[in-house]
């Protein structure tokens, strides 16, 4: 499937493969967290790219952030501190963590990227005048785009943005299910760089990309086996570690579906297209999967996760979570006894700035495997 | 020997049995709820209680009680038992603790009254959202979420009508709960008692300023328990008057805070409760007295935005702006304002891995103060209540060594 190539070089190379977009007279704009009204960042004309953490060492952030701050955040900085972020023109900051808020300050006190804007969601999601709220932020967020790009966002081009990203969604969720069905046609690994390249590449051409990896998929994909190994479900803020999948599949498992901010959570809930723009955006935002920095009810996540595992017969969930990552911290222990209470076992793996060794990886993955 | 008794009965504050009765009454009321029939909030130490004290609810405050906890060193024992459930020793102290208390009953005052509701709001962080949510799943609760927008650079028109509209939910939430119509008449009182007791605090803590100090900060984070818990009430009024008249009698007599107050310090962050009286009594050992922090005049710091006689509509505004929810560079300003008003030679920073929000952003902090006012800075790590995670004598060398170079310097 030679399609998938496209996907791993961007994936691979998300820098480069924005120069080369830049070089080409695209404005880029970087921002965090799958809370990010990017249709409105892509109406304005302007490039979106997820920023993620760094895969090196983390120096330069060490002057502004303690130790105790999840590797994403001090990542981020380090990447735009040690200047390899210099093709972007601006950063956009969504309110969500403490760590991400804190960040959003840091970053604007001593980075210099152009364009700068924090969009301060609100934290409760299920009170009329909360997505009232969500609703004007974002009306604010489309003029704030417009005054420090000098460009005009028409509701046509939001609607032509809407259209893109339910297509995007669409397709991102078809791929899944599809691998759901049958987990060979893909590897765990195809289907992170997939999702990696969907948040960076050029949208319409992404688009173009990925019906022709479906059709390709139609044909069978890779046509791996499948039978016999463990359906799980992977639980977490972002999977920015490819080698989880691989070593899930080399120990008798397969990653079927997810509840990750780089995964179903970007991709669930489309936009209604015929309604006021803006209010259709911030409704479907509102209405997504939720992250634990929201609050949409007391249990939705850990009702979420089991109605999960069960609608993709998976047989146990790895919660793969970010040290400091304080919202997900705080949920872990109930998702995890709703899934007890369900009977469906699951595994907590922590991970700092990298994961831990291949063998020992394997090697208790191998052990949960068994279990199940 | 009798003189230094002597010194030390005089140096100690006649106010703070007085505070420890109220204190302790307080708790024997909530503890006893049941009994009278009132309802119990548990609320967050920025939430806005006016409206709780107007429908006769007793407000309970369990980032108060982490306080407690940690000062009676019981922190790292609760912690653990929120470890066993699964929660990571990596969050907020605070959290851990109250989440193992209500498990065991455990703590210095055996647990806080079972809540009937819970009032949160975001003004602090977003750990309290996490938290309450925590606390809402195990006693099956309704929650009220107050959400005040982070204020990074503005208080923006949209954020404003937002909290304004909250203030009416928040209301509403509270007739249902209470099963009585809101008393419009009565907020008005406690609005304005709640403004006159915040006025008195940060007077309070204004008399920090002379020298020497009257008072160091470990005072301050002592008597701040009031003006947390109780404001809105007649009694903190009258009891931060007699606090007030205490410290400005102390200055008129020159009682100094530590007996030879040398070197002045600015604290930064919340307190390192199960080591007040240690770090007080060696930095009093280096002649430096800790006159002011950044925390306890959070309760006070939004008076400008209050209005006495439009209190449920200002406090919308004050409520959001209060020193944690603003940005970084808000909290330099404010840090800056602070070194010149008490005139500091030197700036204490607690690094809190308890608390990003407060301690995320404060090396930022320290090399403005540097660059603006010259002046050195010490940085201490801690976890606010869970004594396990610090280190006495790392901490002792290093604040020698920065007391050394204030020595230098003045
Ligand atoms: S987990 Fe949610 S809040 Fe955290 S970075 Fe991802 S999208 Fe944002
Ligand atoms: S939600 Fe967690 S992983 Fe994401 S930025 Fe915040 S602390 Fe880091
Ligand atoms: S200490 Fe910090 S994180 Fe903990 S409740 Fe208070 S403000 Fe929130």
């Amino acid at each position: 499937m030679e399609v998938l190539n496209d996907f791993y070089r961007v994936a691979e190379n998300p820098y480069e493969y924005s120069r080369e977009l830049k070089k080409s007279g695209k404005r880029i704009i970087g921002y965090f967290c799958s809370y990010t009204p990017e249709e409105i960042i892509s109406a304005s004309g302007v490039h979106p790219i997820r920023l993620f953490g760094t895969g090196g060492d983390i120096t330069l952030a060490d002057s502004h952030l303690q130790p105790y701050c999840c590797s994403l955040v001090r990542g981020a900085l380090e990447e735009a501190l040690e200047g390899r972020l210099d093709f972007l023109d601006g950063t956009v900051f969504p309110h969500t963590c403490d760590s991400i808020q804190r960040l959003s300050d840091i970053w604007r006190l001593n980075t210099n990227f152009g364009f700068f804007a924090d969009v301060v969601l609100p934290v409760k999601l299920n009170t009329e005048s909360s997505r009232e709220y969500f609703a004007d932020i974002l009306k604010k967020f489309r003029l704030d785009l417009e005054r420090g790009l000098g460009v005009t966002i028409t509701d046509d081009k939001l609607k032509t943005a809407i259209t893109r990203y339910n297509n995007i969604r669409r397709s991102l969720k078809a791929l899944y299910e599809m691998h759901s069905k049958e987990p060979g046609i893909l590897s765990g690994r195809d289907l992170w760089a997939v999702t990696r390249a969907s948040m960076i590449m050029e949208r319409d051409d992404l688009l173009v990309k990925l019906s022709l990896l479906k059709e390709a998929l139609k044909k069978g994909g890779r046509s791996g086996k499948s039978e016999g190994k463990k359906r799980l479900v992977l639980a977490g803020s972002v999977c920015d570690h490819p080698n989880v999948y691989t070593i899930i599949e080399d120990s008798g498992g397969v990653v079927v579906w997810d509840d990750l901010c780089t995964g179903s959570r970007y991709f669930e809930g489309t936009i209604e297209e015929n309604g006021n723009p803006v209010e259709s955006i911030a409704a479907r935002y509102a209405e997504r999967l939720v992250c634990p920095a929201k609050h949409l009810s007391n249990t939705a996540r850990g009702d979420n996760i089991v109605r999960i595992v069960k609608k993709h017969d998976a047989g146990g969930v790895v919660f793969l979570l970010l040290k400091f990552c304080d919202p997900h911290d705080f949920d872990y222990p109930y998702m995890k006894e709703f899934l007890d209470r369900e009977n469906i076992p699951s595994m907590l793996l922590e991970v700092e700035d990298s994961l831990p060794s291949e063998a020992q990886l394997k090697t208790r993955f191998e052990t949960f495997i068994h279990m199940l | 020997m009798a003189g230094e008794a002597q010194e030390k009965e005089k140096r100690k504050m006649k106010s703070a049995k007085k505070m420890r009765d109220i204190m302790t009454n307080y708790y024997i009321e909530a503890k006893t709820a049941g009994e009278t029939g009132k309802k119990v909030a548990w609320i967050t130490s920025g939430g806005p209680v006016e409206p709780l004290i107007a429908m006769d609810v007793i407000p309970v405050y369990p980032e108060n009680h982490g306080a407690m906890i940690g000062a009676s060193k019981m922190g790292g024992e609760l912690c653990e038992r929120a470890e066993e459930l699964g929660y990571s020793g990596d969050i907020c102290s605070y959290a851990r603790s109250d989440i193992g208390c209500s498990l065991v009953d455990g703590g210095p005052i055996g647990g806080l009254p079972k809540p009937d509701m819970l009032i949160c709001c975001n003004n602090i962080c977003g750990t309290v959202l996490k938290w309450y949510e925590v606390q809402a799943r195990y006693y099956d609760i309704p929650l009220f979420i107050f959400d005040t927008p982070f204020c990074h650079t503005e208080y923006a028109d949209e954020a404003k009508k937002y909290v304004r509209k909250q203030i009416d939910e928040y209301t509403g939430f509270l007739e249902g709960v209470c099963g009585k119509k809101f008393d419009h008449d009565r907020i008005k009182e406690v609005g304005r008692l709640s403004v006159e007791g915040q006025q008195l605090w940060q007077e309070v803590l204004d008399t920090a300023m002379n020298k020497p100090s009257p008072m160091t900060c470990f005072d301050a984070f002592f008597f701040l328990a009031l003006i947390v818990t109780l404001r809105g009430t007649q009694e903190t009024i009258d009891f931060y008057r007699d606090l007030l008249e205490e410290m400005r009698g102390r200055v008129a007599e020159g009682i100094s805070a530590i007996p030879n107050e040398r070197y002045r310090l600015l604290w930064d962050n919340l307190p390192i409760w199960y080591r007040i009286k240690w770090l007080s009594e060696k930095f009093a050992s280096h002649d430096a007295c800790l006159v002011a922090d950044t925390y306890t005049s959070a309760w006070c710091g939004s008076l400008k935005y209050m209005d006495e006689n439009n209190f449920l509509d200002s406090m919308a505004e004050g409520y959001t702006r209060i020193y944690l929810n603003i940005g970084v560079d808000e909290m330099i300003k404010i840090v800056l304002e602070m070194v010149d008003k008490y005139d500091v030679d030197g700036f204490v920073m607690h690094s809190n891995r308890s608390c990003k929000p407060y301690s995320l952003g404060q090396y930022d902090i320290q090399r403005a103060v540097q660059r603006e006012k010259g002046i050195p800075s010490l940085i201490i790590e801690s976890h606010m209540v869970d004594e396990r995670s610090f280190s006495e004598s790392q901490t002792e060398t290093r604040i020698d060594a920065f007391m050394e170079m204030i020595r230098q310097k003045k």
